[in-house]
């Protein structure tokens, strides 16, 4: 089994006609036939997407309508800082149960907007600044290259696109493969965190271990390493392998990710990696040595 | 993006936040006429620099007993002398570092009758993914540390984004504060009009500190600190006439042209990296070996060859550089472009110091290839692991 995402479930994309969207649609129809099954664009309703291959989507003006003709339950975007936010919310006006952000560079006072109409819905929204998530030879929404993907026991969480990339290399190359992997995003505030996919992953059978990839900046490790203390309590509990990344980041510079930030002596590598550790969580000390720790973990 | 204290000043007075009447200089010949442009009896002189702790800082090239960034001064001449004294010179203050800023402007204004100083910020909470006040009556004073002894002075109101601020908002405030009478009035359309600010110029952090209450009753921004999300500086074009160059690094200023993010750091190991985590974990694994990273850059998933090579040509450009490690795992960003633009870079600029470079992920085989066909003297690594090691046995022997 897997979380969030199999290979039924279909997906609209907004911004299926730029660029962006276009490669990595194609990317994802190539991946084991994820089920892309519409675009939208306001102006270019009742028209289709053709793909280098030849496959042909319809595009719709609106996500609503997209969802009434296709009945599908997710949504990726891949539509500009600007007007990401509104992507978001339509989808969300539309009822949309999985929504995935990719974009870059959202204004952090549109997510405080999406976030208060998101916590009275039913959606749920991954992102934004992510890599979106991957169910191996099921179904890929976002970026992730599904080439370095093998299907397993493995839950993989990330605040960081490539280190996700990393996390799921080295869990193939190690033989164990992974059940899902999710990129929450790098941005301060965001539709998922670590605690809502810790919760999947320990509730999902065929999860038997998790990685999970945190970064400086805020308190999600924290939070999710108390989540673990009380899971456990309550008898939940399963093997998961940690990193921090930013041990060397020096404190008051935001690094690249908007959420990547030491400030006022707070959100710091080693309070997070105690946190974990305290938690009973491995705590691996290189970026390189993620499927190492964990196979060490497991024997 | 940072602004200087006046220009804060400046923006809060258009959302009819009351300031003290000031001017700005930055050269020594408009230091009387400023001074003449006041009436006194006090004027507080005013090193502007983008970071805190000011008014504690030494300057370099005065002596020991010279006093700090901030004066305050009961004549004219007084203020002509300490303004004359700072410009130019180094303030070192707890947040710049041993090498201190220049003081390339300073800002003279009308001093206050101060009853009291309390403490008031706008953030972004993102715990809680709200807009959030945090009020303290201990104003004057380092907010970390009134947070570490008295927690309980510390209050924060969470803001529903639907409502603005509300009424009972501005009185939760204004209990917090103890604010009665006249000030309490002001304080209360003062708290309204600084959301106002925020939210209206996308602002990521404003902090007064302090905020005051003066002989008078009356109610004062005494100091101000503003930091505009840079995410949405696209909607503000207004802003960038605020931006100060020669408060920033030279090589990330030059990173800031192509849009790349960079951050100059003291180490011997020049990184390009695609992901701001790995950036990070690259950064991190050098130290774990025993070498130091020399910048973070994060390269981004949409580069380009040119914005590749321009980064390449940024790193080879700090002295401190003993060797590069590349290290991409594409996603977006796909192999065969960064071998391109590290192939470019190299033609362009030469290679003077070893290059590991380390290619996964999407287009990969393309890219080995590119840098093989080359012909340019690199170091190939299979792995994170491996690449880390080649790079910081290079460079350390």
């Amino acid at each position: 089994m897997s979380i969030l995402i199999n290979k039924d479930t279909k997906i609209i994309v907004q911004g299926l006609t730029g660029k962006t969207g276009s490669f990595h649609t194609e990317q994802a129809l190539a991946y084991h036939g994820t089920k892309m099954v519409a675009g939208t664009h306001p102006q270019k309703g009742g028209t289709d997407w053709t793909s280098a291959t030849g496959v042909s989507l319809p595009v719709y003006a609106s996500v609503a309508e997209a969802k009434e003709a296709t009945g599908a339950t997710s949504s990726i975007i891949y539509i500009p800082p600007a007007g990401a936010a509104a992507a978001i919310e339509e989808s969300i006006d539309a009822g949309i149960e999985l929504i995935t952000c990719i974009t870059e560079g959202v204004p952090v006072q549109d997510m405080v907007r999406v976030k208060e109409k998101l916590d009275v819905s039913s959606s749920r929204l991954i992102g934004p600044n992510c890599p979106g998530l991957m169910t191996p030879d099921e179904c890929k929404i976002g970026i992730m290259p599904g080439s370095i993907f093998k299907r397993g026991s493995v839950g993989v969480l990330s605040r960081s696109g490539t280190l996700t990339y990393e996390a799921v290399y080295q869990t193939t190359v190690a033989g164990l493969g992974q059940t899902t992997a999710v990129g929450i995003g790098g941005d301060p505030v965001k539709g998922t965190e670590f605690i809502d996919i810790m919760e999947l992953f320990l509730a999902d059978p065929d999860t038997q271990s998790i990685i999970m990839i945190g970064e400086i900046g805020g308190s999600a490790e924290e939070d999710a390493a108390q989540f673990l203390i009380d899971e456990a309590k309550r008898g939940r509990s399963k093997p998961v392998v940690g990193f921090i990344a930013g041990r060397t980041a020096p404190p008051g510079r935001t690094m690249g990710h908007a959420g990547a930030v030491i400030s006022g002596g707070k959100g710091g590598a080693e309070d997070k990696i105690d946190a974990l550790k305290s938690a009973g969580v491995r705590v691996s000390p290189s970026p390189a040595k993620l499927g190492e720790t964990l196979v060490d973990l497991l024997s | 993006m940072n602004i200087h204290e006046h220009q804060a000043k400046e923006v809060l007075k258009t959302f009819g936040a009351p300031v003290a009447n000031g001017v700005t200089i930055t050269n020594q010949d408009e230091i009387e006429a400023a001074v003449g442009t006041l009436s006194g009896p006090v004027w507080v002189v005013k090193s502007q620099i983008h970071a805190g702790g000011r008014g504690k800082g030494k300057f370099k090239e005065l002596g020991e007993n010279a006093k700090g960034g901030v004066r305050v001064s009961f004549s004219a001449e007084e203020a002509l002398a300490n303004a004359s004294e700072m410009l130019g010179k180094t303030l070192v203050t707890k947040q710049t570092g041993p090498a201190g800023k220049q003081v390339n402007r300073i800002f003279i204004e009308d001093g206050a009758d101060i009853e009291r100083e309390l403490y008031l910020s706008i953030l972004v909470d993102r715990e809680t993914g709200k807009v959030s006040f945090v009020a303290s009556t201990e104003g004057g004073m380092d907010i970390e540390t009134v947070a570490e002894e008295t927690p309980n002075k510390i209050h924060t109101i969470n803001i529903t984004q639907s409502t603005g601020v509300t009424d009972e908002d501005t009185e939760k405030l204004a209990d917090a504060y103890k604010l009665a009478g006249n000030s309490r009035d002001q304080g209360k359309k003062l708290f309204k009009a600084l959301y106002k600010a925020f939210t209206d110029k996308d602002m990521s952090m404003l902090e007064i500190n302090p905020l005051i209450v003066t002989k008078s009753n009356e109610i004062q921004v005494l100091d101000a600190k503003i930091s505009f999300d840079g995410n949405a500086l696209f909607r503000h074009p207004d802003l960038m006439a605020y931006r100060d160059e020669s408060e920033e690094d030279a090589k990330e200023l030059e990173a800031s042209k192509y849009d790349l993010a960079y951050i100059a750091l003291d180490g011997e190991i020049g990184c390009m990296v695609n992901g701001a985590g790995l950036a990070m974990a690259t950064m991190d694994i050098i130290k774990l070996y025993g070498a130091a990273p020399a910048n973070f850059l994060d390269v981004g998933g949409g580069a380009t060859t040119e914005k590749v090579t321009a980064a390449f040509k940024i790193i080879t450009s700090d002295p401190n550089v003993k060797g590069i490690l590349v290290n991409i795992f594409g996603g977006i960003m796909r192999c065969d472009v960064i071998a391109q633009g590290v192939v470019q870079a190299v033609k362009d600029v030469g290679l003077q110091v070893p290059l590991v470079v380390r290619l996964e992920g999407t287009k990969v085989e393309e890219g080995k290839s590119i840098i093989n066909e080359s012909g340019l003297n690199v170091i190939a690594a299979d792995d994170l692991d491996d690449a880390a090691r080649k790079i910081v046995k290079a460079v350390k022997g």
